[in-house]
C-alpha cells in the first residue's frame, strides 16, 4: 500500500465522492468530514514514511497513459509538494467541519471533495499532461462553487474567474506541447515527464519564449500584477468556503508551478526575467498593501492583503537561492494557514450579520473576546510578527533576495512593514471603540463549531513560527537540489554567476551528500 | 467494328463494393417488407437497419484487416480506393449512423419515423458516403455525394415542421450551388491534365511543373467552395445554423458528425498533394480560411440565444479547427483528424441527443425556439443526473481536460508545433478559450439559475430506454476516452501513414 499511497490519496476523495451521492442529504456533511478526516490522517501517514533526509522524488508511480505520444501518468512528491499537499488535505477538513452552507449541502461536499482531488493531484503530478489535467480540472468545482453559493455578482466572478485561468492555461498547454516536442527532437522519444525534460538543456532563445508562454499560465493563476482583476471578484462573490480554499490551496498552484517547471526548466531565462518579475513583485505587493488599505469591505482587505503577500512568495521564488526559494515555499504553507484562517474569521462575522461593510462594526472585541483574539493573532500572523509562521517564510524570502538585490529587497520589506497598517487599522475600526450599531450588541461569540476550525489553525500558526524545522529542513533539502540542477544547466555566465553552485561551496546539506 | 471489351471478373475486384451493397440492400430489404405489410412499428425498422449496419460494419472491418496485409485494394475500373482513409472514415460513418439509428425510439411519436422510407433513405445515404470516401475518382465522389445529399434533404424535410421544409429547401439550393462548383472544379482539372483521378492530376501537374497554375487555382478554388458548403466552412456555412435547427436534434449532431467525415477525407485527399506541392498562394488560402472559419463562427456562437443553434455554429469551429490538420499536412496532424474527429462524434452525439431527449411538441407562450438557454435554467435542481451529463458534454467540447475531446485538442495543436506552425497553434489555442465561453453559458444556466415557470415539463419527455443507453454510451465514451487514446493513435497512426498520408 506504502507504494501506492500517492495515488489513494488523489483518488480517495474523487471515488467518495461518487459513492457521496448514495448519501441521504442530511447526513452528507457528516460524511464528507470522515472522508476529509481519513484523507487527512492518510495525508499525515505519508509525511510519517516520508525521508525528510533525500531531496528526490518519492513515492513514485508510473502507469502508461498513452504511451505513443509520451503521455504516463506519473507521480512522485518531495519536501516542496509534501507540505502543500499536507495543507490541502488539512484546508479541505477544516472547511467541511466549519461549514455553516445551508443550501444544498450535499452538491457542495461533493463538489468539495472533487476538488480535493484535484489539488492534490497538481502537486503530486510529475508529467506535464497530468498536471494539466488536475490543473484545469480544478476549475470546474471551483467555478460551482462561486456561481451556485456565491453573492450576487456570482455568475460574473466565476465565469471570469473560469476564462481567466483557462485562456492562461492553453497558452501553457502549447508551451507544454512545444517542450516534449524539443525532447522529441533531442532523443527521437516522445516525453512529457518532468524528470526527464529537467535534463534538457535548451537554447536561451527557446528558454525566452518557452518561459513567457509557461509564465502566462502561472502568473494568472497566483494572480500576479496585472493579470489579478479576477481575484478580487472572485473573492468578493465566493462564499466563504470558496474563498478559504482559494486563497489556501487554489493559489499557491501558481508559484508552485513556478518552482517546478519554469525554474528548473529555464534557468537562463529565469534569471534573464528576474528583475522584471521582482518589479512585478514589488508592484504587487506595494499596490495590492495600498488597495487594501483603500477597502470598506473586510473580506477584500483580506483579499488584497493576500495578494500582496502572493509578491513575496514571487520575489522569493525569483531570488532563485535556496534561501528565497525555501522561504517562499515556507511561506506558501504560511500564506495558506493564515489567509484560510482569516477569510474563516470574515465568515463567521458574516454568518452573524449577513455583511462585510468595515463601518458596520466596531467595539466588536467586547462583544465577542474570544473571536476578536482569534482574529488578532491570526492577523499579526499575516503581518510577519516574529514568532508567527508568516515570519520565517516572509523573512527567508526577503534574505534570499537581498543576496540578489538590496535595492528591491528594501522596498518590498519597507511596504511590508507598512502594509501592517492596513491590517492595524481595519483591526482597530472592527474591534476596538464602542459598540454603535445595536444589532451588534448581541452577536455570539464563536462557537463550538467554529471553534474546532480556528483552534487548530492557531497552533500551526504559532508552531510553525516557533518551531519551523521540521518541515523547514525536507522544503530545504528539495529546493537544494533544485538550486544546484539549475546552476549546472546555466549556460550564460550571467545565470551561472547569479544561482549558486552548492557542491562548490559546500553549503550542501552534508547529511544529503552522504547518500 | 469495334472489339468486344474482355475484362476478367477477377480484375474488377467487386468485393470492393460489398460495404455499400450491404446499405444498399438493407435499404432495399425495408422497402420490400413495407411492401407485404405496410403499418409496421418504427422499432422494425430501426432494428433491421441496426443489423445490416453491423452487417457493414463487419465488412469494412474485414477490408481493415486486409488493408494491413495487403495495403491499398483497388477494384472496379481502379474507381475504387480502399486505403487506411477509406477504411477508418467509413468506420466513423458507420458507427456514427449505428448510434443514430436508434434515437427514433422516442417516446413522443414523430411524423418521419412512421415512413419506412424515412430508414430506406438513412441506408441510401449511409452508401452514399461511403462511396465518396472509398475514391480517388472525382466523378464517383461526385455520385457519392449527391446520393448522400439528396436522401439527406429529405430526411430533413420529413421532420414536418415548417422550419424544416425551410431548412430542407435551403440546404438543397446551397447544396446544389455547391455540386455546381464541384463539377465545375473537377471539370478545370480534367481539361488541364486529362484525368478525373486524384492521384493522375496530381502526377500530370508535377510533370508539368504546374505550368497552368492560374487553372488550378481556379479550379482549387472552386473545389474548396464545394467541400466548404459541406463541411460548412466559412464563407460557406450560412446555411448550417437554419437547417440544424430546422431539423430534428438528432438529425442535426448526425449532420455535424458523419456528412463532414466523408468532406475530410475527400479534403485530405485533393488538398494534400497541392499542399505539398509548395505553391504558397493555396497554403495562404487554405490558412486563411481555417483561421477565418475557427474565429468567426466561435464569436457568432458567443451571441445565440438558442442552444442548437450555439451548437451548429461549435460545429462550425470544429470542422476549422479539424482542417488545420490539412493545412499541416503531416502524418501526425491526418491521424490527429482521424483522433479528433472519432472523439468528437461521441460527445457531439451526446449533446445534440440530450437536446433530443428534452424536446417538446410544443412551444410554450413566448418561447422562440426549441431550445432557449432559459429552457436549461436550474436544471441541476429539477433532473440533476441530466445537467451533469450535459455539463459532461459541455466541458469535453470546451476541451476541459480529462474530457474526451481534450485529447483530439491537444493531438492537434501537437501536430500543429510539430509541423512548424507555431501561430496557428496559438489561435488553435486561444479560439478554445473563446469557445469555452458560450459552453460555459449553458453550464451557468443549468446550474446556477433558478429554474423557469413553466419548462418543468419540458425535461425528458423522449427519454426512451434506447435514447437513454445511447446517452449513456456517449457519456462514458466521453469520460473514459483517455483509455481508448492510445489504442486508437495506434491505429490511426498506422493506418494514415500505410496509406501515404
Amino acid at each position: 500500500m506504502q507504494e501506492h499511497i500517492l495515488s489513494i490519496l488523489i483518488f480517495f476523495p474523487a471515488l467518495a465522492a461518487m459513492l457521496g451521492f448514495v448519501v441521504h442529504k442530511d447526513s452528507a456533511r457528516a460524511y464528507g468530514i470522515t472522508v476529509a478526516a481519513i484523507e487527512f490522517f492518510l495525508s499525515l501517514w505519508l509525511w510519517h514514511l516520508y525521508d525528510p533526509m533525500t531531496s528526490g522524488m518519492q513515492f513514485m508511480e508510473m502507469a502508461p497513459l498513452i504511451p505513443v505520444f509520451g503521455i504516463n501518468y506519473l507521480v512522485g512528491i518531495d519536501g516542496i509538494s509534501l507540505f502543500i499537499i499536507i495543507l490541502a488535505t488539512f484546508f479541505t477538513l477544516i472547511g467541511i467541519a466549519s461549514l455553516t452552507e445551508t443550501r444544498r449541502v450535499k452538491d457542495m461536499i461533493i463538489t468539495l471533495l472533487f476538488l480535493e482531488m484535484t489539488m492534490i493531484g497538481v502537486f503530486a503530478a510529475l508529467d506535464a499532461i497530468v498536471f494539466y489535467v488536475f490543473w484545469e480540472l480544478s476549475l470546474v468545482p471551483m467555478l460551482y462553487i462561486i456561481g451556485a453559493w456565491g453573492g450576487p455578482l456570482r455568475i460574473y466572478a466565476s465565469v471570469k474567474f473560469f476564462l481567466y485561468t483557462f485562456t492562461g492555461s492553453l497558452v501553457m498547454l502549447v508551451g507544454m506541447l512545444f517542450m516534449a516536442y524539443f525532447y522529441y527532437q533531442a532523443t527521437g522519444q516522445w516525453s512529457f515527464s518532468l524528470l526527464e525534460w529537467y535534463r534538457l538543456i535548451l537554447p536561451v532563445n527557446f528558454q525566452m519564449w518557452l518561459f513567457a508562454a509557461f509564465f502566462l499560465g502561472f502568473a494568472i493563476k497566483v494572480p500576479m500584477f496585472p493579470f489579478h482583476t479576477w481575484l478580487p471578484y472572485a473573492h468578493g462573490q465566493a462564499p466563504t468556503i470558496g474563498s478559504v480554499i482559494l486563497a489556501a490551496i487554489l493559489l499557491k498552484m501558481g508559484t508552485y508551478a513556478f518552482v517546478r517547471f519554469s525554474l528548473p526548466l529555464f534557468p537562463d531565462a529565469s534569471v534573464a526575467f528576474m528583475f522584471p518579475i521582482a518589479i512585478l513583485a514589488v508592484i504587487m505587493i506595494v499596490y495590492a498593501a495600498m488597495v487594501a488599505y483603500a477597502q470598506e469591505d473586510i473580506k477584500q482587505v483580506v483579499a488584497y492583503s493576500s495578494v500582496s503577500h502572493m509578491g513575496v512568495i514571487i520575489l522569493g521564488i525569483f531570488a532563485l537561492n535556496v534561501e528565497g526559494i525555501s522561504g517562499s515555499v515556507f511561506l506558501m504553507i504560511g500564506h495558506g494557514v493564515v489567509s484560510g484562517a482569516l477569510f474563516l474569521l470574515v465568515g463567521v462575522l458574516y454568518d452573524r450579520r449577513h455583511t462585510k461593510l468595515i463601518s458596520e462594526f466596531g467595539g466588536i472585541a467586547s462583544v465577542m473576546p474570544r473571536y476578536a483574539t482569534i482574529f488578532g493573532i491570526m492577523m499579526m500572523a499575516s503581518v510577519g510578527l516574529p514568532l508567527t509562521i508568516n515570519f520565517v517564510g516572509e523573512f527567508l524570502s526577503l534574505l534570499g533576495f537581498y543576496k540578489q538585490s538590496h535595492a528591491y529587497t528594501l522596498v518590498a520589506g519597507t511596504a511590508i512593514i507598512v502594509g501592517a497598517i492596513y491590517m492595524l487599522s481595519a483591526y482597530k475600526k472592527v474591534f476596538f471603540g464602542t459598540v454603535t450599531k445595536e444589532e451588534n450588541k448581541n452577536l455570539k461569540d464563536v462557537n463550538r463549531t467554529e471553534l474546532l476550525g480556528l483552534i487548530p489553525l492557531v497552533i500551526v500558526a504559532i508552531w510553525l513560527g516557533v518551531y519551523p524545522k521540521p518541515v523547514l529542513e525536507p522544503i530545504n533539502n528539495s529546493v537544494e537540489a533544485i538550486v544546484q540542477l539549475m546552476h549546472d544547466k546555466a549556460q550564460t555566465p550571467e545565470a551561472q554567476k547569479r544561482i549558486p553552485n552548492l557542491a562548490e561551496t559546500g553549503t550542501m546539506n552534508s547529511a544529503q551528500e552522504a547518500h | 467494328m469495334l472489339e468486344p471489351i474482355n475484362v476478367s471478373l477477377a480484375s474488377l475486384n467487386i468485393m470492393t463494393l460489398a460495404p455499400m451493397l450491404i446499405a444498399i440492400v438493407g435499404a432495399l430489404v425495408i422497402l420490400c417488407i413495407d411492401l407485404f405489410k405496410g403499418g409496421l412499428h418504427k422499432s422494425l425498422y430501426v432494428m433491421v437497419s441496426l443489423l445490416f449496419l453491423l452487417l457493414d460494419l463487419g465488412a469494412i472491418i474485414d477490408f481493415g484487416n486486409g488493408f494491413l496485409k495487403n495495403g491499398t485494394v483497388l477494384g472496379m475500373f481502379d474507381v475504387m480506393l480502399i486505403d487506411g482513409l477509406a477504411i477508418m472514415a467509413q468506420i466513423i460513418i458507420v458507427v456514427g449512423s449505428m448510434l443514430f439509428i436508434p434515437l427514433a425510439l422516442t417516446s413522443k411519436r414523430f411524423h418521419e419515423y412512421n415512413y419506412p422510407e424515412y430508414f430506406a433513405l438513412f441506408l441510401f445515404m449511409i452508401a452514399g458516403f461511403q462511396f465518396m470516401v472509398a475514391s480517388d475518382n472525382l466523378i464517383m465522389i461526385f455520385i457519392g455525394l449527391e446520393t448522400a445529399s439528396l436522401a439527406l434533404y429529405t430526411l430533413i424535410a420529413l421532420h414536418n415542421r415548417s422550419k424544416s421544409f425551410e431548412a430542407a429547401v435551403k440546404y438543397f439550393t446551397m447544396g446544389a450551388l455547391a455540386a455546381g462548383f464541384f463539377a465545375f472544379g473537377s471539370m478545370i482539372f480534367y481539361a488541364i491534365t486529362g484525368s478525373v483521378e486524384i492521384n493522375q492530376i496530381a502526377l500530370a501537374l508535377a510533370k508539368d511543373e504546374y505550368a497552368n497554375i492560374g487553372f488550378v487555382l481556379i479550379a482549387v478554388v472552386f473545389l474548396l467552395a464545394a467541400i466548404g458548403f459541406k463541411i460548412s466552412m466559412v464563407p460557406f456555412h450560412t446555411w448550417t445554423p437554419d437547417v440544424y435547427e430546422g431539423s430534428s436534434a438528432a438529425l442535426a449532431g448526425y449532420m455535424s458528425i458523419v456528412p463532414k467525415i466523408a468532406g475530410f477525407v475527400v479534403a485530405m485527399r485533393l488538398f494534400e498533394f497541392l499542399v505539398h506541392s509548395g505553391v504558397v498562394w493555396l497554403q495562404v488560402v487554405l490558412y486563411v480560411a481555417v483561421v477565418v472559419t475557427m474565429t468567426a463562427s466561435n464569436i457568432w456562437a458567443l451571441v445565440q440565444s438558442d442552444v442548437k443553434r450555439m451548437l451548429a455554429y461549435s460545429s462550425i469551429s470544429h470542422a476549422g479547427f479539424v482542417m488545420a490538420a490539412i493545412l499541416i499536412g503531416t502524418t501526425q496532424s491526418n491521424s490527429g483528424l482521424f483522433l479528433y474527429w472519432a472523439l468528437f462524434s461521441f460527445t457531439n452525439l451526446g449533446a445534440f441527443t440530450m437536446l433530443w431527449v428534452n424536446r417538446q411538441k410544443n412551444l410554450l407562450p413566448g418561447q422562440s425556439s426549441d431550445h432557449p438557454y432559459e429552457k436549461f435554467a436550474g436544471m441541476v435542481k429539477t433532473m440533476p443526473m441530466a445537467a451533469v451529463v450535459m455539463a459532461l458534454f459541455m466541458l469535453s467540447l470546451a476541451g476541459v481536460p480529462p474530457f474526451g475531446l481534450f485529447w483530439g485538442k491537444m493531438y492537434m495543436i501537437g501536430s500543429a508545433v510539430t509541423g512548424g506552425y507555431t501561430v496557428l497553434a496559438l489561435i488553435m489555442a486561444l479560439n478554445s478559450a473563446i469557445a469555452a465561453y458560450y459552453y460555459l453559458k449553458l453550464i451557468v444556466f443549468m446550474f446556477m439559475k433558478e429554474p423557469m415557470p413553466g419548462y418543468e415539463q419540458g425535461y425528458l419527455l423522449n427519454a426512451s430506454l434506447s435514447l437513454k443507453t445511447i446517452i449513456g454510451i456517449a457519456a462514458v465514451g466521453t469520460i473514459f476516452a483517455v483509455f481508448a487514446v492510445n489504442p486508437l493513435l495506434k491505429v490511426i497512426t498506422l493506418f494514415v501513414y500505410n496509406s501515404g498520408y
